[in-house]
């Protein structure tokens, strides 16, 4: 299931938002500006500094800042800004030189590679592989044995030379647009190659081409810097920063000052380049992400736990206890007052749509909220001791009273080691036994689980294993601390339907045989009805129905229940439209002071504008509905 | 839509090649479709001879499980994916291998809405001009009339106007899915490709856009080719189901009668295996299958690796999994053949591609 | 066996990489206008004696011939004679060696202890330290390894005077010394290293600590120290060993500077030498050298790769 509710019309437009964030960002508004600020005053030296580079004035030498020389001489008394201006003209030519050939080669055969393929692009690639292997540097000295003091030679291949980085990311990219549905839709509508890369492809690629440009450049402006210091640029009295380096290095122990105005301005130029290649990766990440969910737009109020809530006093005789758990992320309420029992052996739903809270709340448990959440209210009960009390009590309950078994089975499992050995060191973290005990007690796990030939399953890497296998490795995984309590994200919801149906099967006899409750979170009625015992609904955040299970399918007690069950396919009369809900499920931070299903509901009246309380309409099952009265006359007159 | 209308899915799948049809829409035979998977291991054989019709107005539903090839069928409908061997016909023109030029020409009749709403949708383009797309290639719109197309197609789709001008990040994955519609629909195609268009949406969502595909089907006599792995969703906007596993057809029959009384015992497997939200129905099928296929049956099939689906031509490709299967399974791959005899009702509808059809089907 | 037998054909497929580099080479140096024998008998030499050197030097056939011959030459370890001191290059380039390897192999030891520690801690504590990852990386970006060496010189050898300005001691002569003598030279090359490594080590485990499994096993009971030094770790290990290994190149091409800077006897210092003295033979010498040196290095960054990803191992 894809999150639908992260959307937020508060969501910044995408166009033109990558120069508006850069320009947001103080490091990349610097960096622009010295570079700006330093191409002028070198194309405009003349008129900045009135000495000449190469005018020479014995009677000051190394003189260290001056009025009339701001940054000083050097031994041969010449000014040192001077010099610096007119050895930058240098520097920004080479820039230019290798930048230029850079992209050239670069976006066309990345380009080419990528969004062509076949022979074409395996030709590239391996050429690229091979330029790519080439040491550099040493090339570029060859190079400059060959043509000696040729500085164009050397940034030319310079830029032949850093290509093959440009055409690997350029590539990698268009094979990843490429394959974006939008382009194939692009393509059955009809459009042609060039249509589809002006459109779709080219816009995606402009800021990695300008990112990997500025690094390249910056690259460009220290290895220009280095030849001239090795002696390798232009001839003796040309200025050049390179140079400029090397005529500080022979008098380090008269003058150490002389370093500063010859090696700072290198320094700055090629982290202000770095600086403006981050920000406008930076600034492209944020422009093509899918929208921040919007802060809540309101002063935090107190919760409402207002008159007339049952505050239902936790089940003694329960196993876990959820008691009025709050979650926050970034400040935003995303789980409200939610709580709920399990007792032993007991197989509990929580059910909703997307963005409901029950994943959420499912990791609250175990105190892993995800990102910069947090707990704000709430406790969390376990066999009478409190969870979110205390961290160490957590870490002992994890695995050996409370396991976790997550949706996506193909990534729950560390890719770099075999599932017999993650399962070994699982064995021997909860029972303490040795090496190879635990190793004999996976592949038993494995065996528990139904996987034909455990040892053989156990000697795999997980990316060997098909997705039900998977699974079944992960649920072994969370039995190895022979917990009391399994927690089972999705569990099937990424399994084919066959595969599923053996995984429910799975996890219905190990809870005949171990006696252990499951806290099954899913949005499939089906799975609610195999599996379940009772369920708790959520909707934007809150419970807002918990029932037995058959009570619930049959006389469900929230319109959002009953809406939720009557929109599934499964009771569709054929050739008529299925019953829905109107509408979207709020994000939250947009939810509403009153009832927050209101909106969608064909019950709303104006007492749904007030905090509803959850209530108890009948033993054993809670709603948080003002009109619960007519739903239970309803369901009577039924 | 309404499954009461004159059954325009008379027409017979693949069993009576000769016998003359309705003039079908999209017309597939033999179709074949191979990846390579490196220059050593063999080829991947994701569609294996599947032929199939879709008849104007007609939904045509393609169901099995990951790997089966369903969504490959319509991506090579599309002309997305090279076809190895077989045909595909549209209007009664040949496209299996179209040219460029052909292809700009059919987008205006056939068209496509993907599973995906988030990857569907450039990012960086308005709805407006993500929806003026598919008329670029028509080229004989002003910039005016292309704007009224547009506003019109989000009315049909039930979106407000301005959405034109803003961006996919802006809308939720079931909005997004009704722009994806409105795409496809703008220049008025006669079969649209839905490729899973509702199992990346939440229930609530789900029966809204499912709903709408219905409405814009009658409202524009549309055909539909209905990927999808759900099989409540596709039993209730389908008219035929086409039940597919490991690129080959297993069983074909109207929508109701196939979900009803299956034959195949892979469509009957699947069927079952299929929660139904009701804790007591389910109860006494679990209690029915104890010691059948799905509790004690062999493994489920991995992902279709080179070993397993390199299909080699001989035997059926369920028999490893089937509680039926003979001798004769594992050695003869069965034809898709008519099951059942013609009655009051009309002419044979169905057909299954299983040595044991007729045993089966009296034995429900 | 199997991974003998991947290593002999990893060396095969980079034999195409030799030949085109010192093809390349070759070609270049074609171009030299004019040619070593006229710089070596210098202007008033006759035609006579011009001819003769030429002879000598094999100048006067054709250039593929001319290649054949020193491509049979090089497989038996014949890479010619330097045009200046007329010092066979493989003795000079061998000599040479430890120097350069010594530097090197600090500077990886250096920068792979430093980012790697760095790195994680940045992961693992946030905060400042991930500012401080991100200032280091764009010094190591923008600070040249040879004006560091120069300021790392007039601050700890001019002013501190806590080691030697210049100049290096051989390990045999004194172990001490030589450690001495290798401190700034090192600490000049590693910059970069470090700050490379640093930010890869960072961005690379906070990947890791995002994906499901880690999630699964601290949920699992997992132990915290397990999951980073174990699992987290080795996740990471990927992306940076191949890191690992542009950074061994890199540092090769550092040697180049901070050999001249630090008047080091080393192969940096030579290349750098043979440039501007454009003594063809040890420069051609030199780029085969280093060739073979990133050929290994890829290598090893294979192998590693190979055992540390299953995944990579199949492929």
């Amino acid at each position: 299931m894809t999150d639908a509710s992260v959307a937020t019309r508060a969501a910044v437009p995408a166009r033109g938002s990558l120069v508006r964030g850069l320009l947001r960002r103080r490091g990349a508004v610097l960096s622009l500006g010295w570079l700006l600020l330093l191409t002028l005053a070198t194309v405009a030296a003349p008129l900045v500094t009135a000495h000449g580079p190469l005018d020479q004035d014995l009677n000051s030498v190394l003189t260290g800042p001056t009025g009339a020389h701001l940054l000083g001489t050097d031994t041969l008394g010449r000014d040192l800004l001077s010099r610096l201006l007119f050895g930058g003209r240098s520097t920004l030519l080479a820039v230019a030189e290798a930048v230029v050939v850079f992209l050239a080669i670069g976006v066309t055969a990345g380009l080419a590679s990528g969004y062509l393929g076949g022979r074409l692009d395996w030709l590239i690639t391996r050429t690229a592989d091979l330029v790519f292997a080439l040491p550099g540097i040493v090339i570029i000295l060859v190079v400059l044995a060959v043509f000696p003091g040729n500085l164009h030679a050397a940034m030319v291949t310079f830029g032949v030379i850093g290509s093959p980085g440009l055409i690997r990311i350029l590539r990698a990219q268009t094979l990843r647009v490429r394959e974006e549905l939008y382009v194939a839709a692009a393509r059955v509508a009809g459009l042609t190659r060039p249509q589809i890369l002006r459109r779709h492809i080219l816009p995606r690629l402009t800021s990695t081409v300008i990112v990997q440009a500025a690094l390249f450049a910056a690259i460009v402006v220290t290895i220009q810097a280095g030849l001239g210091f090795l002696g390798l640029g232009a001839p003796a009295p040309a200025p050049s920063w390179g140079g400029l380096v090397a005529d500080a290095s022979q008098v380090i122990d008269r003058d150490p000052w002389m370093l500063l105005p010859a090696g700072l301005p290198l320094v700055v130029t090629v982290v202000a380049l770095g600086v403006l290649g981050d920000a406008v990766r930076d600034a492209a990440v944020e422009a093509w992400a899918p929208p921040v969910p919007a802060p809540a737009r309101r002063p935090r109020r107190p919760m409402p736990t207002a008159a007339g809530v049952t505050t239902r006093e936790p089940d003694p005789q329960a196993l876990l206890s959820v008691i009025g758990l709050t979650v926050e992320i970034g400040g935003t309420p995303v789980v409200q007052d939610v709580s709920f029992d399990i007792r032993l052996g007991e197989t509990l739903g929580v059910v909703g749509e997307s963005g409901c809270g029950k994943s959420v709340t499912s990791l609250g448990i175990l105190g892993l909220v995800p990102g910069r959440g947090r707990i704000s209210a709430g406790h969390v009960l376990f066999q009478g001791s409190d969870l979110t009390a205390s961290p160490t009590t957590l870490a002992r309950v994890r695995g050996s009273g409370i396991a976790y078994v997550s949706q996506e089975p193909m990534v729950a499992l560390d890719p770099t080691f075999t599932v017999g050995r993650q399962l070994a060191e699982a064995v021997a973290r909860h029972s303490g036994c040795g090496r190879k005990a635990a190793r004999v007690r996976a592949v038993d796990l494995l065996a528990r689980v139904n996987l034909p030939d455990p040892a053989a399953v156990a000697a795999r890497h997980p990316h060997q294993l098909s997705g039900g296998m998977a699974q079944r490795a992960a649920i072994a995984l969370a039995l190895a601390g022979e917990p009391r309590l399994l927690i089972a994200d999705e569990p099937t919801t990424a399994l084919d339907v066959t595969v599923q149906a053996e995984i429910l099967g799975l996890l219905r006899s190990l809870q005949t045989e171990t006696g252990m409750a499951v806290l099954l979170i899913t949005h499939d009625w089906g799975v609610v009805a195999d599996l379940c015992d009772r369920a708790v609904v959520m909707y934007a955040g809150q419970v807002v129905e918990q029932a037995d299970v058959a009570a619930l399918f049959s006389r469900p007690l929230h319109p959002y229940t009953a809406g939720l069950l009557a929109a599934n396919p499964h009771a569709a009369v054929p050739g008529e439209p299925l019953p829905t809900i109107p509408g979207t499920v709020p994000p939250p931070g947009a939810w509403p002071d009153g009832c927050r299903f209101a909106a969608r509901c064909a019950l709303a009246t104006d007492a749904c504008a007030a905090p509803v309380p959850l209530t108890e309409p009948e033993p054993d099952r809670t709603t948080r509905c003002v009109h619960v009265d007519r739903l239970v006359q309803e369901g009577t007159s039924r | 839509m309404s499954a009461a209308s004159p059954e325009p899915a008379a027409s017979c799948v693949g069993t009576r090649p000769t016998e003359d049809r309705p003039a079908a829409l999209l017309d597939i035979r033999e179709l074949t479709v191979e990846f390579r998977q490196g220059r050593r291991t063999p080829p991947l054989r994701a569609v294996d001879g599947v032929s199939l019709s879709v008849a104007p107005g007609e939904t045509l539903g393609l169901v099995g499980e990951s790997g089966s090839g369903k969504s490959t069928i319509g991506r090579a409908v599309l002309g997305l994916t090279p076809v190895r061997s077989g045909t595909i016909r549209f209007e009664d023109a040949d496209i299996t291998r179209a040219t460029a030029k052909v292809r700009r020409e059919l987008s205006a009749r056939l068209q496509v809405v993907f599973q995906d709403p988030y990857s569907s949708l450039n990012p960086a383009r308005t709805i407006g001009s993500t929806l003026a797309e598919p008329l670029l290639v028509q080229g004989r719109l002003t910039g005016r009339q292309s704007a009224d197309r547009v506003a019109e197609m989000l009315g049909r789709v039930g979106l407000p106007p301005d959405t034109a001008d803003r961006y996919p990040a802006q809308f939720s994955g079931g909005q997004r899915q009704r722009i994806a519609i409105a795409r496809a629909l703008m220049p008025g195609p006669r079969l649209v490709i839905c490729d899973e268009p509702v199992s990346a949406l939440d229930l609530s969502v789900q029966a809204q856009v499912m709903n709408l595909l219905a409405e814009l089907q009658e409202a524009l006599q549309l055909s539909y080719l209905f990927v999808a792995h759900d099989l409540p969703v596709v039993r209730h906007l389908s008219h035929r189901i086409l039940v597919l596993y490991r690129g080959q057809v297993m069983e074909t029959g109207p929508a109701e009668a196939l979900y009803a009384r299956p034959v195949h015992p892979y469509t009957r497997m699947l069927i079952a295996a299929v929660p139904e939200p009701d804790p007591g129905t389910q109860r006494s099928r679990r209690a029915a299958r104890r010691g059948g296929p799905l509790s004690a049956g062999p493994l489920s099939a991995g992902p279709p690796s080179a070993g397993t689906a390199a299909v080699t031509d001989r035997g059926c490709a369920f028999a490893a999994r089937c509680v039926h299967a003979l001798d004769i399974c594992r050695h003869d791959r069965p034809l898709l053949l008519p099951v059942g005899a013609p009655d009051r009702s009309g002419p044979v509808t169905r057909s299954a591609a299983c040595h044991r059809a007729s045993e089966l089907l009296a034995q429900p | 066996m199997a991974i003998l037998r991947l290593v002999g054909r990893r060396l095969l497929s980079s034999v195409p990489l030799l030949f085109l580099v010192s093809a390349l080479t070759f070609v270049l140096v074609s171009l030299v206008p004019g040619d070593p024998a006229r710089t070596l008998v210098g202007q008033h030499a006759t035609a006579a004696q011009y001819a003769a050197v030429r002879a000598q030097l094999g100048l006067d056939r054709p250039l593929p011939l001319q290649y054949g011959h020193w491509l049979a030459g090089a497989v038996q370890g014949d890479l010619g004679s330097s045009l200046f001191s007329g010092e066979p290059v493989t003795s000079m380039l061998d000599s040479r060696l430890p120097v350069t390897l010594s530097l090197i192999l600090a500077g990886t030891l250096v920068s792979g202890l430093l980012g790697i520690g760095l790195g994680l801690l940045s992961a693992r504590r946030g905060g400042r330290l991930v500012r401080t990852v991100d200032a280091l990386a764009l010094l190591g970006l923008g600070v040249p390894a040879f004006w560091f060496a120069l300021v790392l010189i007039v601050l700890f050898a001019v002013r501190l005077r806590w080691f030697p300005v210049t100049g290096y001691v051989p390990l045999t002569d004194d172990p001490g010394q030589w450690l001495r003598s290798l401190v700034l030279p090192v600490a000049a090359l590693s910059l970069g290293g470090v700050a490379v490594i640093a930010k890869q080590t960072r961005d690379a485990v906070l990947d890791t600590l995002g994906k499901d499994f880690v999630r699964v096993m601290t949920a699992n009971g997992f132990s915290a120290r397990s999951i980073t030094y174990r699992h987290v770790l080795r996740n990471s290990a990927l992306p940076l060993v191949t890191v690992l290994g542009v950074v061994l190149v890199s540092l090769l091409a550092g040697t180049v500077f901070v050999e001249t800077v630090f008047a080091m006897p080393g192969l940096g210092g030579l290349i750098q030498q043979a440039t501007v003295e454009h003594d063809i033979p040890v420069i051609q010498g030199a780029v085969l050298y280093v060739t073979v040196f990133v050929v290994l290095v890829n290598l090893a960054v294979d192998l590693a790769c190979g055992r540390l990803d299953p995944r990579v191992r199949a492929a």
